[in-house]
This record gives C-alpha cells, structure tokens and sequence, in this order.
C-alpha cells in the first residue's frame, strides 16, 4: 500500500455482533472528494447503511472519523475527532464533533475512520492499541460517569496516556440526546450520538496510538504554522481568549435576540447575574487549551461556595443559556452544577437545557402538573428543580423517561398543547439565537441537515453584527447561508476548531494550503470550496433518502405564531410562512435544488456525485423533476 | 566547566501552561521530523482541568541518571550540563529512566535507547521556549527562576498595595 501524509490511509469496521474487526484502505478519491470528519463520515454511513434504518438497531453504523489534518501540529487542527450516524433525534443525518487529544491518539493508532456496526451483547469496550483491537467486557463500567470510566479504563491498561471516549447513564439508556465524551469535559454533544454508542452496548473507546504522523512538506507547513500562531494572538480570537463564548450574554440580551424562558421572551431580566463577564470575575480558574492549539478557550470554572460548592467544569454560552435564561434562572453557581450533571451522564447540555425549559413552560400552562413532575415546582427559575430534572432525564426517572427522548417525542407523548411549546428544528433542539428577529440565522436553522444549530452555518453573525437587517426575509439571505454552509462543512471535515475560523483571513485559499501542505495532494481554493458543497450535498442526499425534504426545512413553532412581546429593538417581530417560503426558495435555488429541497441530477453531476444520484431520482420523480 | 549558577534548562510556569502540547510537536519535529509526543523530550502532564505542566530534563547537578547507568553509557556534559548518551554502550535497560525523579528520560520507542532533553543545541533555543504560543516555557537558570519567583510571592502578597498604586 502507498503511503499518504496526513491520512493514517486505514478504516477500521468493528463489528460489536461478531467481534471480528477487520481493516480496509482508505479509497484515495474517496478522501481527496469527502476530506475526512463529518465530510468522510457522511459518505460512508450512506455507503453502510440502508434507508429507513432505526437508528438504534445494530444495522445503523456508527462512524469516528478523524481529520487529515489531525495528529499535525496545525493549530486547533491537530486535535479533532467527529461521530457521524443516523440520529435517534431527527431521524437524518447525525454528526457532533468533540475536541481535545483523542482525534490525534486515533490517527497515530493508524486510523481515519472506524466504523462500528452490530450491537455487544453484553457491554463491552473497544481497546484500539495500535492494530491489535480488542472487546474488553465493560460490566464493571455499566453505570459510571464518562469521566468514571476513563479513570478506570486507563488504571485497568496501566497507561495514563490512553485516550477514552465514553458514554454516561444517559447513553446506556438511550436518552436520544447522550453524547460521547473525552477528557471530562469535552463532548461530541448534539444530535444525540450518545444513544446510538448505547444501543449497541459499546461504553467506551480506548485508543493508544504510537505511529508517526507525517507531513508531505514539513518547512512549509512549520511556517505556515507560524503565521497562523501569530493570528491566533491577534483579534480574531481575542473573544475566546478573554471571556470567551458566554460574553454573548450582554450583547444577544440588548438585541433581545436571547430566547428566555422557553420563547416566552426575547431577553432576560437575570442578564448580568448569568453574563460572561461576571462569570470570569467571580467563578473561572483557569484558561486551558486542546491539543495543538495556540489559543486556548477552555475556561474551566470552579463555585467557591454555596450549595453547589467545588464543583468544576468548562462552561460555554450555548449550555449556560440552555440551563439559565431559558429556564429563566439567574444564579451561575447553579448552572454550573447543570453543565457538572450533564457531563456526569453524559448529555448534550443545550438540548438539557431546552427540554427543562420545555418541561418548565408546560408547567406552568398546566400541562404537566406537580405530581407529573414528582412533587418538583419546576417554575421558572427554579434552580432546584433544574437540577432534579436533569437528573432524572438522565437516568429515565419518572417523568425524566419521556423528557429524555427530546422535546419533539415528548411534547406528543404528553400531548394537550405540549407540541406547540416544543421549540425543535428536525427533532433537535434550538440554540441560543432567538429566530424571530434574526432571519438569515432562522434560514440556515430550519435547512441545517442535522437539525436546530448555530454550527453548521454560523448565519447569525449577519445578524449580530448588523450587515443585513435582521428583521427582513429577503432574496440574497440563501446565497449567505450556502456560502457559510461550505465553509462550516470543511472546517468539519478538515477537522479544524470553529473558533479560529476567524483566523483564516483568506478562507478557501488557507484551508487549501493547510490541507496540500499537510497531504501533498494540492488542492485549490476553489476546489475545496466545491468539497465543502458536495459536502453539504451528501448530507442532504442521506436525508433525502429517508424521506426528508421541503416540508422538514421549517422553524419552531413559537418563532413562527408568537411575536417577540419584549419592549425593545426586536418587539413585535416573528416569522410568517410567506416569510420563509422566500428564504427557502432562494436557498434551494443558488444550491441547485429543486422547489421541494432535493438536489438536482444536474447539480450531483456538477459535484461528481454520479454515484449517489440513484437516491435522488424517484424523488424527482414523484415531484415531477424540475 | 560551567557553573550550576550559570546552566540553563527549560522550565515550564504553571500559572500559564495550558496543556496544549505544542511543546511535544514542535520537540518531535525539530528533532525527528514527525510529530510523535512519543518521540518528544518534553512531556505535558493533565493532572485535572486546573493542573497542566509541562516537564522535561532540568539538568541536575550530580544528575542520578548518570550514577544508575550500569553502563556509562550516560554522562554529563561539563559545558552545558546537557545529558549525553552514547548510543552504543545502552541497551535500553532504564536505571536512569527509574532514577530519574521527573520522569525527564525515555525509552525511544525505535531505537530502543533512552533518550533526552539536549536543549536543540543546533538551534538558537529549545524550540519548545521559541514555540510555545503561551510563553510558559523558560530557558532560564535556577537563579532567575528563583528571582522570577520571588517577585510573583511577592506580587501576590501586596497584590491590593499593588491596586492602588496602579490606579493612582
């Protein structure tokens, strides 16, 4: 076998069913086309997997993929892994990337990508040391936090430097919004991963890696390296690297663009009582960084006292809203023990969040009654019973058992009007950016192929920064928002940090040169600009297949029939469907998509798709082509 | 033959390491041309989230590496106070690397002989101290060290004099 740069050049199945692993090379064409993470990822779940496949059945494969830059010392790029699979939330396309040093232990184990299939049956940890690969019986993990479990399989191996992604309780008991976990605090969060890792009796994955990772053009790459070192001092990163993502607070509350308890509003009284600032004053220890980054973001917080006292954990804007203005609760110290608890059993802490906020709405409309609860008085701002929730969805306790499977499922299980407070995009819940006044954002959410997010395409900034007037619906807003897209799925695929984006002042033309530098393959801006589309494409094309289109490309329902009451800049605004049928029509139109969101043969042709055009044709078909 | 006072070794601050391991890469390129923390001669150590350092050869006076080696195949170098190993004469059995009280020396995971810190002698610097994007590495002496920390006990005790006069 040749030898490639960057690529470990090796895909390793794992079946959980039969044991047997078995190693493949990775087809050259295959990554020059998809790059690696969720890019790689996506192409080869549609390849290993059938349509209509239940996500948690041991036929749904899930794929951990690294990035041809991972294991480089490229900054923030070294460290990246990705987990792609169909989601147990949206019921398409399911990705969450995590960082810290897994990605780079995986890589110099010898692998791009491992794909687990079946189900274990009993619980079982995968032990990757290089090329032997074991099942370790994982019956004595059964029950333990991620960060219980790493401790434990990294005393049992006797090695510290081992690398471990674990579930928690909540993915052994496949609450659909687990997530995989890695070094105690960091997480591939959304869309539910956690479950599938779950469903197929798989607790962890250790990885000791000791091969060499090489660069094509080492001198180049080094001061390519500088340069960008010398970026990451400068002011495109200077938010992380003060007070980091929660300084979104203060300015998302002055636009009252902060969706507060549950949509009821757009801003928050509480604001500077939860506000970035007060928190590096008062509870950050320490600023850590990821493997090869020059940045560093981490902030790591501690509560000095009280009753939620010595609890430490890194803490972001997205889980802080989640579990604070969205519950309407103004106390730090116990948002923190929230994020503590969500790390503990492993859970996306913005889907949480939104579902204690969803619980809480329904509440207080009498929807879910105290004995609903569990004697709970899960009012608004609460801080206790935040708390008792996220225990008990994280363990399936009571009414925790149906809060689990997300706002979506739950919100029909309890029906009586439950549907309509259940603010989900695709099944998945919504972030930190209030749709009803920030209308390129609403438009990249409701196409986002993994369901309600900020990070596939980053839209807001328009908004947030002033350069389009966010209050308006208007052609123009899908060419933003593709554009955007591209680049969010190559940062993904590469895999590269989303928060030194900013540093990549010549966008396509440095991803390029990072990507050549590294891989030897030379590769233009506008050639990766063109993976990034067919990217987008081929996860398009997975949900196309199970039966997703038009009609699954639509906002919340409070975004759409509850005008913002708050006074202030954004009063009044909302979102009609006249509204977005103008953004979608404009988007499917510069994506090259037919009016019901499917991808043209034309276009596939264009991208070098040709083989995937079988998943788009009886669509076509049926909606009489165009 | 130079001094304690005046030899220099890499020290890694606490207070500003982060843990991101630029140190590793940079140190196994520079001296191998792949990046492999295993090949590096500097080694990051997490004890939690709050706790990173990074840890390498600080150059002992009557270094115990040298006296375990049943085989002198260790010396000292009397310019620099660098540790040099002769290839030929270890056979990897790791005395110093257990004599060693900073886990400073390692098995070559190839070679097979132990290997360490030689301060990129080649170079202008460690490149580990030129690399590293926090400046927490220092190539210093114990007796700047001792001075820098001083000045920072010193910092922190009158830090609210310090306020004041600074506002003022």
């Amino acid at each position: 076998m040749k030898s490639l740069n960057g690529y470990a050049g090796r895909i390793l199945h794992v079946d959980l069913t039969t044991g047997k692993t078995k190693i493949e090379p990775l087809n050259e064409q295959l990554a020059k086309k998809y790059i690696g993470g969720i890019g790689l990822g996506m192409r080869l779940l549609i390849d290993h997997s059938k349509p209509g496949v239940d996500p948690f059945s041991p036929e749904n494969p899930l794929v951990l993929a690294t990035g041809p830059i991972s294991g480089t010392m490229w900054p923030t790029g070294g460290n990246g892994h990705a987990f792609v699979s169909k989601s147990p939330q949206s019921f398409g396309v399911g990705e969450s990337k995590s960082h810290g040093s897994f990605g780079t232990e995986l890589k110099r184990a010898g692998y791009d990508a491992v794909i687990f299939k079946g189900r274990a049956e009993k619980p079982v940890y995968v032990w990757i040391d290089d090329d032997t690969v074991q099942l370790v019986d994982a019956q004595h993990l059964w029950g333990k936090s991620p960060a219980e479990t790493e401790d434990i399989i990294k005393e049992e191996l006797g090695d510290y430097y081992i690398r471990v992604a674990a579930i928690g309780v909540a993915g052994e008991k496949l609450v659909r919004i687990a997530c995989i976990m890695n070094e105690k605090t960091r997480a591939a969060g959304r869309t539910g991963m956690g479950a599938v890792m779950g469903s197929k009796n798989l607790k962890a994955i250790a990885v000791r890696g000791t091969k060499d990772v090489v660069v094509a053009k080492p001198d180049e790459f080094l001061e390519f390296v500088k340069v960008f070192h010398e970026r990451m001092k400068g002011p495109a990163t200077k938010k992380y690297r003060t007070l980091g993502t929660p300084l979104n607070v203060l300015v998302h509350n002055s636009l009252a663009c902060m969706p507060t308890r549950n949509y009821n509003n757009a801003s928050f009284e509480g604001a500077e009582k939860v506000s970035g600032e007060y928190l590096n004053e008062r509870f950050v220890a320490k600023i850590i960084g990821c493997s090869s980054c020059a940045m560093r973001c981490e902030h790591v917080c501690v509560v000095p006292e009280g009753p939620y006292k010595g609890t430490m954990t890194r803490l972001e804007y997205e889980p802080l809203w989640a579990m604070g203005p969205y519950c309407g609760i103004d106390r730090l110290d116990a948002i923190i023990k929230g994020m503590d608890l969500c790390n503990y059993y492993g859970m996306d802490a913005i889907s949480a969040g939104v579902i204690v906020g969803f619980a809480m709405d329904c509440y207080e409309n009498g929807i879910l009654t105290k004995e609903d609860m569990g004697d709970i008085d899960a009012r608004f701002g609460n801080h206790e019973a935040l708390i008792m929730l996220l225990h008990k969805i994280g363990k399936r306790e009571g009414i925790g058992d149906t809060l689990a499977e997300g706002v979506k499922i739950a919100g029909e299980k309890i029906g009586k009007g439950a549907e309509k407070l259940a603010q989900h995009i695709k099944g998945v819940e919504v972030t930190g950016y209030d749709l009803r006044s920030l209308k390129t954002a609403a438009l990249g959410f409701a196409v986002s192929f993994r369901g309600a997010d900020h990070n596939r395409h980053g839209a807001y900034g328009f908004d947030v920064k002033g350069k389009v007037d966010r209050f308006k619906a208007e052609k123009g807003r899908g060419k933003l928002v593709k554009d955007m897209e591209d680049m969010y799925t190559i940062i993904d695929s590469l895999i590269v940090c989303k928060f030194s984006r900013g540093t990549y002042f010549d966008g396509f033309e440095d991803l390029a040169k990072a990507y050549s530098l590294v891989t030897g393959f030379n590769m233009t801006a506008e050639e990766m600009r063109i993976a990034g589309e067919r990217i987008n494409n081929v996860a398009r094309l997975f949900n196309v297949r199970e039966g997703m289109s038009r009609k699954d490309d639509t906002l919340p329902y409070k975004v759409m029939h509850l005008p913002v009451p708050d006074e202030g800049p954004a009063k009044g605004s909302y979102i009609t469907q006249a509204e977005l049928d103008i953004l979608l029509d404009d988007y499917y139109e510069v994506r090259g998509w037919n009016k019901n969101g499917i991808p043209t043969i034309e276009k596939l042709k264009e991208l070098g798709m040709d083989e995937l055009i079988y998943i788009v044709e009886p669509k076509l078909k049926a909606t009489g082509g165009e | 033959m130079v001094k304690i006072h005046e030899r220099k070794f890499v020290s890694a601050d606490p207070e500003k390491c982060t843990g991101c391991q630029v140190c590793e890469y940079i140190c196994a390129m520079t001296k191998e041309g792949v990046f492999n923390p295993l090949k590096s001669r500097i080694r990051v150590v997490r004890l939690n989230q709050l706790i990173n350092v990074s840890v390498t050869c600080r150059l002992c006076e009557d270094p115990a590496c040298v006296a375990a080696c049943p085989r002198d195949a260790l010396t000292q170098s009397e310019e620099t106070g660098v540790i040099l190993v002769d290839e030929d004469k270890c056979n990897g059995c790791g005395w110093c690397i257990e004599a060693c009280d900073y886990g400073a020396i390692t098995l070559h995971p190839e070679s097979k002989v132990v290997f360490l810190c030689d301060l990129c002698q080649d170079k202008d610097k460690p490149q580990c101290v030129e690399w590293c994007p926090e400046e927490a590495l220092d190539f210093v002496t114990s007796d700047v060290l001792a001075q820098k920390a001083r000045i920072q006990a010193v910092k922190k005790l009158f830090q609210e004099a310090l306020k004041t006069t600074e506002s003022t």
